[in-house]
């Protein structure tokens, strides 16, 4: 579909010849998209104001004069404020309205534009992130009365994290230093030095004048020192797209286009590389391989399409493709594993923690992950690698992320569309922060589970029952140990194999290390669900007693079981029962300031949306256990031994 | 982060031109392939997606993006219009040969309550007509469906504040825009993932301008129409805009007598509310010239228009697109 169409010239009337090549000239320009970096002040507004308005003079100019009808624009005043035009972001900001980004357009004869401008500083971090992820080049803004400060530094930080290669050092409001050489030299040679780590392919100070237009679009007179281009000449002329097309040949399959039995065919963006018929292409994940058949667009196969393509692509064999998989060179082949480092810019409110189940979204594949560990956070100012435990909104960190099951991805800083990805909370589904993978830790081949010939079928038939995880969940106090106890007696006196996990057996050994932060909370819960998950897979039934508040920490303990293994148990006691047993005084204790963070008190009891048995308070212990008892009878979980 | 220190030499920007080997994209290219990108990611990861189709040339473009999109398949998912029986007539009739001409599944939905009770242009103020015979019934046909995401054609040049307006954006269980509810978008990848009864607006459209779809359109050679082309029209002068008399429904005011115009239309609704322009582009570069040259006049006559994003951001909280 992208192959140039033919355009026929269009009939037109003999008077407007002239406009018809002119617009057909300009259906053939390149793309830019850039991100603006300033602070509140330094001309940010005014400069991509006066973009907007001077550019778009100079395409009716052109055209008018072509044309050779049009009357004359009116005259605009010195005094126009050029800010104005792209006004509007400050009053929203008031309303409490989150804008992550605002995006302009302009065009001249070479280009069109697409303009990210974020919002000042507050949420700098997040907003240019979300800005600069699109763009091919930053401008960073600096007043040439201030020079570089700490926040040019931090925009450069991120705009080099989300990996932007081409910069724009432009050094604003030169007119209000005399146009001085001088000043700008010492400028451009203190950012050449700073940024020397920051691996910019390109980077090009101009000396400007927002607000009189010097070097925007016209060169100034008054800067007669600089001879390098002008802001509108460097934009239109620099080419950030070729490597693309030089990398590997990567297409995440999005859409599996089947209208018929006769046709099979692979909907995707080409995001690095090209790809002719006849090229051999592997199934990242599977690593099985076939040729490429026929590109296929609505406007005739092409004989080729490279990155930046939205194509259909059939192949010479029919083997198992999904949305998800990524179809690649199969001479150079994305990594494939379930473990990677990488940098996650965190952007939401409760903070990431390590051990949560996240979502990941990378190309085109979502699947469940979490943060094993926080190598370290790094402090945007000065790039210092701090220790933590959890990173806040608008931080950096350096971390490894295990996925629930392998995925294709390449080092970010090699492909951007396969090295990026998006965490998303698996409860709100807000999307909660961003990360870029720096490298693989290990091959998911390697650690391809052993196929033992024992499996836990197996054990389980042996042992005349199905083996499941029985989560009790509730306040302190609600009476889970208590049931669990008597539910693990039953089921023991009739022959069943079973093993109780509580805190009080786990705190002691397994989790000895762990506290009461929020943090270790998961962690604790995680290594519970870890030690049940292979007891479970022993064929046993387990039975577990935690507190557990959090809905993300049950969910992430069902998510390492098949469907029917898991058995969430809600005992339902409300808080003034609880508190008025008390049985080891701790309420009495949180109430008094002793404890912090207790459940109930001062940290929140999330109640189960949906388990699998609630326990009311109607119940006592005895009958409790009875219902548990037989729901495990009619789901099964018992065998033939209760007959 | 541990950034790869690499050279930070400035290569001469000659050395930076695309090889004749690998050429790189139009702006038209990428912009297509990036709504064609939207338009697959909504139909793999939504349930159950529908296209709102308007029958105006932004309907147009999207239209034939989403039919690139899936070729050789037919489209995933039907288009809905909305009528609020005061459309032109040759609205409906291009719309209903477009539907025969590319097989496609149109659904139809009109506020009934609101005709009944004799709701129209000319009784209501048009916010009133437009929030009633419109959005209402946009949402109830939503809501009747069960569709959890809806395609539109808005672009975010439109006006300023449409700017920062995501490309997925996330409504409630009714239809409210929550500001403050919106995720970040980064890259390409667009989170879908919904709750009960939430859905989504999808405006693969954001980042192309006036400008380009007219080229687009050019280019694609993509029917329209033909009331975005000038032709002799009957007219009448109504507070100091065109207004075309489409049929014996529009009550004429004392004094006011239809006269033969050349007009064409920027934009397309309800008749009675759209106003013409005077115009003898009839081909699309015509049109495309015209527009370029009359921006300058526009401009000077309204830099800034305050009133008019507030009260769009308004119109949206309450569900309208
Ligand atoms: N003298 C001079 N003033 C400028 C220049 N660029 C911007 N300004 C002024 O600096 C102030 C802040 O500019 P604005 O564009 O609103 O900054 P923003 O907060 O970065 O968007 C305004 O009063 C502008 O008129 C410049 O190049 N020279």
């Amino acid at each position: 579909m992208l192959g140039f169409a033919q355009t026929e010239e269009l009939e037109v009337s003999s008077k407007s010849e002239t406009v018809s090549d002119y617009l057909h000239a300009h259906e053939r320009k390149s793309l830019l998209r850039f991100l603006t970096c300033g602070s509140v002040d330094d001309g940010k507004s005014t400069l991509i104001g006066r973009l907007l308005y001077d550019t778009q003079l100079l395409m009716e100019d052109q055209l008018a004069a072509l044309a050779a009808d049009s009357r004359r624009h009116g005259t605009t005043g010195d005094d126009l404020d050029f800010a104005l035009l792209v006004d509007g972001l400050a009053s929203e900001r008031e309303q409490g309205i989150t804008i992550d980004v605002a995006y302009r357009f302009f065009a001249t004869e070479q280009r069109k534009f697409i303009v990210a401008d974020t919002p000042g500083h507050e949420q700098y971090t997040r907003n240019m992130a979300t800005g600069a992820s699109n763009a091919d080049l930053a401008i960073i803004l600096v007043d040439a009365r201030q020079g570089i400060l700490d926040q040019t530094r931090r925009h450069s930080f991120i705009v080099s994290l989300l990996g932007i290669r081409h910069v724009v050092l432009a050094i604003n409001k030169i007119d209000l230093v005399g146009y001085s050489q001088a000043v700008f030299d010492e400028i451009e040679t203190a950012y050449r030095s700073f940024a020397e780590p920051l691996g910019f392919v390109s980077l090009q100070a101009i000396p400007l004048s927002a607000r009189y237009g010097d070097n925007v679009l016209s060169r100034s007179a008054k800067l007669p020192w600089y001879h390098g281009p002008t802001l509108i000449e460097y934009l239109e002329s620099i080419e950030v797209e070729s490597d693309r097309r030089a990398a590997p040949f990567r297409m995440p399959v999005q859409w599996v286009n089947r209208p018929n039995l006769d046709f099979r065919g692979f909907a995707g963006t080409i995001v690095a590389g090209v790809v002719r018929p006849g090229d051999r292409v592997a199934v990242a994940r599977s690593g099985v391989t076939t040729l490429v058949k026929r590109i296929v667009t609505q406007d005739g196969d092409l004989p080729e399409a490279g990155a930046g393509e939205a194509v259909t692509l059939t192949l010479e064999d029919e083997i198992d493709v999904s949305r998800g998989d990524v179809l690649a060179a199969a001479a150079e082949r994305p990594e494939v594993s379930d473990q990677f480092a990488a940098h996650v810019l965190w952007m939401h409110d409760d903070p990431l923690i390590p051990g949560r189940p996240y979502l990941i979204k990378l190309a085109t594949s979502a699947v469940g992950a979490s943060v094993t560990h926080i190598k370290h956070r790094v402090d945007i100012n000065n790039f210092a690698k701090l220790a933590t435990k959890t990173l806040e909104k608008n931080e950096v960190g350096f971390v490894n992320i295990m996925t629930q099951a392998p995925l294709a991805f390449d080092p970010f800083s090699r492909v951007h569309e396969t090295g990026a990805f998006i965490i998303i909370d698996r409860i709100t589904n807000h999307t909660v922060g961003a990360g870029m993978i720096d490298f693989s830790l290990r091959r998911a081949s390697n650690i391809h589970w052993q196929a033992l010939d024992v499996d836990m079928n197996a054990r389980a038939i042996a042992k005349g029952q199905k083996p499941a995880l029985l989560w009790f969940t509730g306040l302190s106090g609600a009476g889970k140990s208590t049931i669990a106890n008597l539910v693990e007696k039953r089921l023991h006196a009739i022959g069943k194999h079973t093993y109780l996990l509580d805190g009080d057996n786990v705190r002691h050994g397994l989790n000895r290390d762990l506290g009461f932060t929020d943090a270790d909370r998961v962690e604790n819960i995680r290594r519970v669900a870890e030690a049940a998950k292979l007891m479970v897979d022993a064929g046993l039934i387990v039975l577990a007693s935690f507190i557990s508040p959090f809905r993300a920490e049950r969910r992430m303990a069902r998510d390492l079981f098949a469907a029917g293994q898991f058995i969430e148990i809600f005992i339902d006691t409300p808080l003034e029962v609880a508190e008025g047993r008390d049985p080891k005084g701790l309420y009495k204790r949180a109430r008094n300031g002793l404890i912090q963070n207790f459940t109930g008190i001062g940290s929140p009891y999330e109640r189960p949306e949906a388990p699998h048995i609630t326990i009311t308070p109607d119940l006592n212990a005895e009958e409790a256990a009875e219902l548990i008892v037989s729901h495990l009878d009619r789901g099964c979980y018992l065998g033939s031994a209760t007959g | 982060m541990t950034p790869a220190p690499q050279a930070l030499a400035t290569l001469p920007i000659a050395q930076r031109r695309p090889s004749p080997s690998s050429p790189s994209l139009t702006h038209l290219q990428r912009l297509e392939a990036e709504s064609i990108h939207i338009i697959r990611e909504v139909a793999a990861e939504l349930r159950n997606p529908v296209m709102l189709y308007s029958v105006g040339k932004d309907s147009a473009v999207m239209l034939h993006l989403a039919m690139k999109a899936f070729y050789p398949s037919q489209l995933p998912f039907p288009l809905l219009h909305i009528d609020t029986t005061w459309k032109f007539k040759e609205m409906i009739r291009f719309r209903d040969e477009t539907v025969a001409r590319l097989g496609l599944n149109l659904l139809v939905r009109r506020n009934e309550a609101g005709l009944a009770e004799g709701i129209t242009p000319f009784t209501h103020n048009s916010s009133i007509y437009t929030q009633i015979m419109k959005t209402e019934a946009l949402k109830s046909a939503l809501s009747s469906f069960g569709f959890d995401a809806a395609f539109g054609g808005a672009r975010r040049d439109e006006e300023k504040s449409r700017a920062k307006e995501r490309v997925f954006s996330l409504r409630s269980d009714s239809h409210g825009w929550d500001p403050k509810n919106q995720r970040p978008e980064l890259w390409n990848l667009y989170n879908g993932r919904l709750k009960a009864g939430e859905s989504i607006r999808v405006f693969p459209l954001s980042n192309w301008t006036e400008t380009d779809i007219w080229q687009y359109i050019m280019r694609e050679r993509i029917p329209l129409v033909s009331l975005y082309f000038a032709a002799k029209r009957p007219v009448v002068e109504r507070d100091g805009q065109w207004i075309m008399v489409d049929d014996d429904r529009l009550p004429l005011r004392p004094g006011e007598v239809p006269e033969m115009r050349s007009v064409r239309f920027r934009t397309l609704g309800c008749y009675p509310l759209t106003a013409a322009t005077e115009s003898t582009a009839a081909t699309v570069p015509e049109v495309l010239q015209e527009m370029l040259v009359a921006r300058t006049s526009e401009r000077s006559g309204r830099l800034i228009d305050h009133d008019e994003a507030a009260s769009m951001e308004k119109k949206k909280r309450e569900g309208y697109f």
